[in-house]
């Protein structure tokens, strides 16, 4: 047996027939039949202390039978950065960011927040078909955003439109998406709020849940293979985590070895499905190390704390090659669509407490306040410039009609003949 | 409130009397059911009859169900009848398969049948192959339900007929509801089915109100699965329709009744297994037909329709056809169609091994008596 293994690791395609000839001629020694026999196997091993050999996992033994108790009571912390108030706790954890990008960061929540409403208000006065609002998230899109590079690809599920914000896409554009008029360069084919801007590496929003984890691997690990210094950003909520695609996402990006962020929403709710009835585990952050994929749990409503860990997890995954798995702890201010009505399975008071008490736009207007950066009067002009830019005539007027009636054909032929 | 039941107790021919004298009688034939109600009063029916029946889904307990089919049911029976589920179709499909395996009888709710391909190995190796591969020694009685079709401006990704889909598939029954009198007969016949069965509604039909007959308000009101019903009489034209084209299909017969075409309407109901006698007779009488359907035409029911028409029994009573060009049901010979290109091509004998395959289904006992028999036994 003893020589069968050394035949077999001394044994090159490239050798010659003669050095094969050799082997085979080789006589094991005094010592090769010692080695070969059973006992001597057995010491041999022995002088390991007796250590688990099994391939599946790299463990002690232990003589104990214990049960591993999940750990829902004191889970996985919460980084932050900000307290309620705006003020930093820690200094070194400040990101020192320029006051250019902290106003950026915090006009674009509002400005979300604006078109949010105005958008809200035509569905429900039968201007456009349907709406989803980002209320109370808008520091889980703007922190994140603005810790990555403009070129890298976004994959997001429906509720990230301040990503897109915060890259300047045109409010033409996701008005024209929504309204499904002329302007829009998806030819009305989507649901509203379904944004997509290849200039701005942001994938098409696809309807079904989760579908876009097992892509947005795929998409990192071409990223890895051109050796494009490029991460893969992927968004979705705590109930799309259940989806089988998302097991499979995180799988794959943990033995492909993909530089991708997953990002997870976790705002309370799956349409009016609570986190209790969603899951039972220590939420999505405790899943991460599970799959081997390096975890953290944030304050979504606090902007540098979901900025930091953006940051440093772009920084990791591109030079490391890892995924990284970031659950922004947030709440879902608005209802989960215009066709929900929230007052049904939960209460006012809870809705206000996050609006009032913990709203990731007040936080950092709080500091801006403090840095100094910001006041009531611009606040106040701020409100009504963005309403404004919200409202402003599009070219052609508001009343444009969807492609095909301003006879723009579909271009590829009849389907089915 | 005991006066009144004091009055309820007497002879019935007493109080009609008093009645007659006082109050305005309504006859209750001229009841309006909305198609939601019809299927939310089905499902409250069965899940009173039968314990074992239970339904599950996203939203469907305390929310009432995304299109609010589900209605109160959570609210009478409670989390153990009805029960929410975490986002994940392939998981909830498996558990309701693997929970009729073991001998209850679920409802399995998608949120649109767009979704259920993302549970369709479920839906297609688990329960619709079990039964056969099996040798008939594991039933699968599974319903799976929920919105088909189109909606109003959705999109693709939440538009799409899955009737050709799941009629493609032997061992599943596949129905096609239209009105609510068709939504409450045939939920309640998929339920008491032993087979799983896929129930196919259609959003915009939740609303609309129908009037419901004096036997569809029965709780034992069944409509038979494989039956069509024919919606209009007619003798110029046949029109196959099922869901929501069927009442577009009326809408047109009786535009076309005032040009002196008289339109036969036929409501397919049930697309596996097709009902295909009653098309046959219908075409036989009127020489020509029209499918319509919200599904596409390629591969589709329309498309399967047709094929059988071409080549079915029709032709034997056209005198003077020409037989070699058709496949004669009755003595199939395969190196026979192989050559006739142009007909439609099966590799088995399409009809005997069906009709073998629901004998065999029909062969569990009603009722729903079938025991947690399988492999665990």
């Amino acid at each position: 047996m003893a020589v069968a293994i050394a035949a077999a690791r001394v044994w090159r395609p490239n050798r010659g027939l003669s050095q094969a000839a050799l082997l085979l001629l080789w006589r094991p020694g005094a010592r090769g039949l010692a080695r070969s026999h059973p006992h001597r196997q057995q010491q041999q091993f022995s002088s390991l202390d007796d250590k688990p050999q099994f391939p599946g996992a790299s463990a002690e033994f232990i003589d104990k039978l214990e049960f591993i108790q999940p750990n829902v009571i004191s889970g996985i912390p919460i980084y932050r950065v900000m307290d309620r108030q705006g003020q930093i706790i820690n200094p070194s954890e400040d990101p020192h960011l320029p006051k250019e990008k902290v106003l950026k960061l915090y006009k674009s929540m509002t400005l979300l927040n604006t078109m949010d409403r105005i958008l809200y208000e035509s569905q429900r006065q039968g201007r456009i078909s349907f709406y989803m609002t980002n209320y109370g998230e808008e520091g889980t899109h703007v922190g994140s955003a603005a810790a990555l590079d403009n070129t890298d690809l976004v994959f997001g599920q429906y509720r990230e439109a301040g990503v897109l914000m915060y890259r300047d896409y045109p409010l033409e554009l996701f008005m024209a998406q929504c309204y499904g008029n002329i302007s829009d360069l998806g030819k009305g084919r989507q649901m509203p709020v379904h944004y997509g801007c290849k200039e701005r590496h942001f994938v098409t929003i696809s309807s079904p849940l989760a579908t876009q984890i097992p892509q947005a691997v795929g998409a990192a690990y071409a990223a890895k293979r051109a050796n494009a210094n490029r991460v893969v950003i992927c968004y979705f909520g705590e109930g799309a985590a259940s989806e089988g695609d998302a097991h499979a996402g995180f799988n794959f990006a943990a033995t492909l070895e993909c530089p991708i962020i997953f990002f997870c929403r976790n705002n309370g709710y799956a349409i009016s499905t609570p986190t209790s009835e969603q899951y039972r585990g220590d939420g999505i952050a405790a899943r991460g190390p599970g799959y081997g994929i390096m975890s953290i749990r944030v304050d979504g409503n606090d902007v540098f704390a979901v900025y930091n860990a953006t940051r440093e997890a772009r920084r990791r995954a591109v030079a490391e090659n890892q995924p990284f798995l970031i659950e922004a702890m947030t709440y879902r201010i608005g209802h989960h669509s215009t066709s929900d009505d929230s007052s049904a399975y939960r209460s006012v008071d809870e809705v206000n407490y996050w609006d009032k008490q913990d709203h990731p736009i007040s936080r950092l207007r709080h500091y801006l306040l403090s840095q100094g950066w910001w006041d009531e009067e611009q606040e106040k002009a701020w409100r009504k410039q963005s309403r404004k830019k919200v409202r402003a005539p599009r070219p052609g007027g508001r009343r444009q009609g969807p492609a095909w009636e301003a006879g723009c054909l579909p271009t590829a032929p009849c389907p089915h003949r | 409130m005991a006066a009144v039941s004091g009055l309820v107790r007497r002879p019935l021919r007493e109080v009609s009397g008093l009645l007659k004298r006082r109050f305005h009688w309504t006859a209750p034939t001229a009841l309006q059911v909305t198609v939601r109600d019809a299927i939310n009063q089905g499902m409250d029916e069965e899940l009173e009859r039968d314990e074992k029946v239970f339904l599950l889904g996203e939203e469907v307990a305390q929310y009432d169900g995304a299109y609010k089919v589900s209605r109160g049911l959570w609210k009478k029976y409670g989390d153990k009848r009805i029960i929410d589920t975490p986002i994940s179709e392939m998981g909830f499909a498996g558990i309701a398969v693997g929970a009729a395996m073991a001998g209850l009888r679920p409802i399995c709710e998608f949120m649109t049948f767009n979704f259920s391909m993302q549970a369709i190995d479920q839906v297609i190796n688990s329960a619709a192959k079990t039964y056969y591969m099996s040798g008939g020694l594991q039933p699968v009685p599974i319903v799976f339900r929920g919105p088909n079709g189109a909606s109003a401006g959705v999109a693709a990704q939440h538009s799409q007929c899955f009737a050709a889909w799941y009629g493609h598939c032997p061992g599943l029954k596949v129905v096609s509801p239209w009105n609510s009198e068709d939504a409450k007969g045939l939920i309640k016949s998929a339920i008491r089915d032993n087979n799983p069965v896929v129930v196919l509604e259609n959003e915009l039909m939740y609303g609309v109100p129908f009037e419901f007959p004096p036997e569809a308000q029965s709780k034992d009101f069944l409509i038979p699965i494989g039956k069509a019903k024919i919606e209009r009489q007619g003798t110029h034209i046949t029109v196959v329709s099922h869901s929501r084209p069927v009442g577009h299909c009326l809408e047109a017969a009786a535009v076309l009744s005032k040009e002196g075409v008289e339109c036969e309407v036929i409501n397919m109901r049930t697309i596996r297994p097709m009902d295909m006698e009653t098309i046959e007779a219908s075409v036989m009488k009127t020489n020509h037909l029209v499918t319509v359907e919200g599904g596409w035409p390629q591969f589709g029911v329309g498309a399967e329709i047709c094929a059988r028409i071409m080549e079915g029994g029709l032709w034997e009573n056209v005198p003077g056809f020409m037989s070699e060009g058709y496949r004669d049901k009755n003595d199939f010979k395969p190196e026979v169609t192989a050559e006739v290109g142009k007909w439609r091509i099966s590799v088995c004998d399409k009809h005997s091994s069906e009709e073998d395959f629901w004998r065999a289904t029909s062969e569990i006992p009603e009722g729903g008596e079938t025991s947690a028999e399988g492999f665990w036994n």
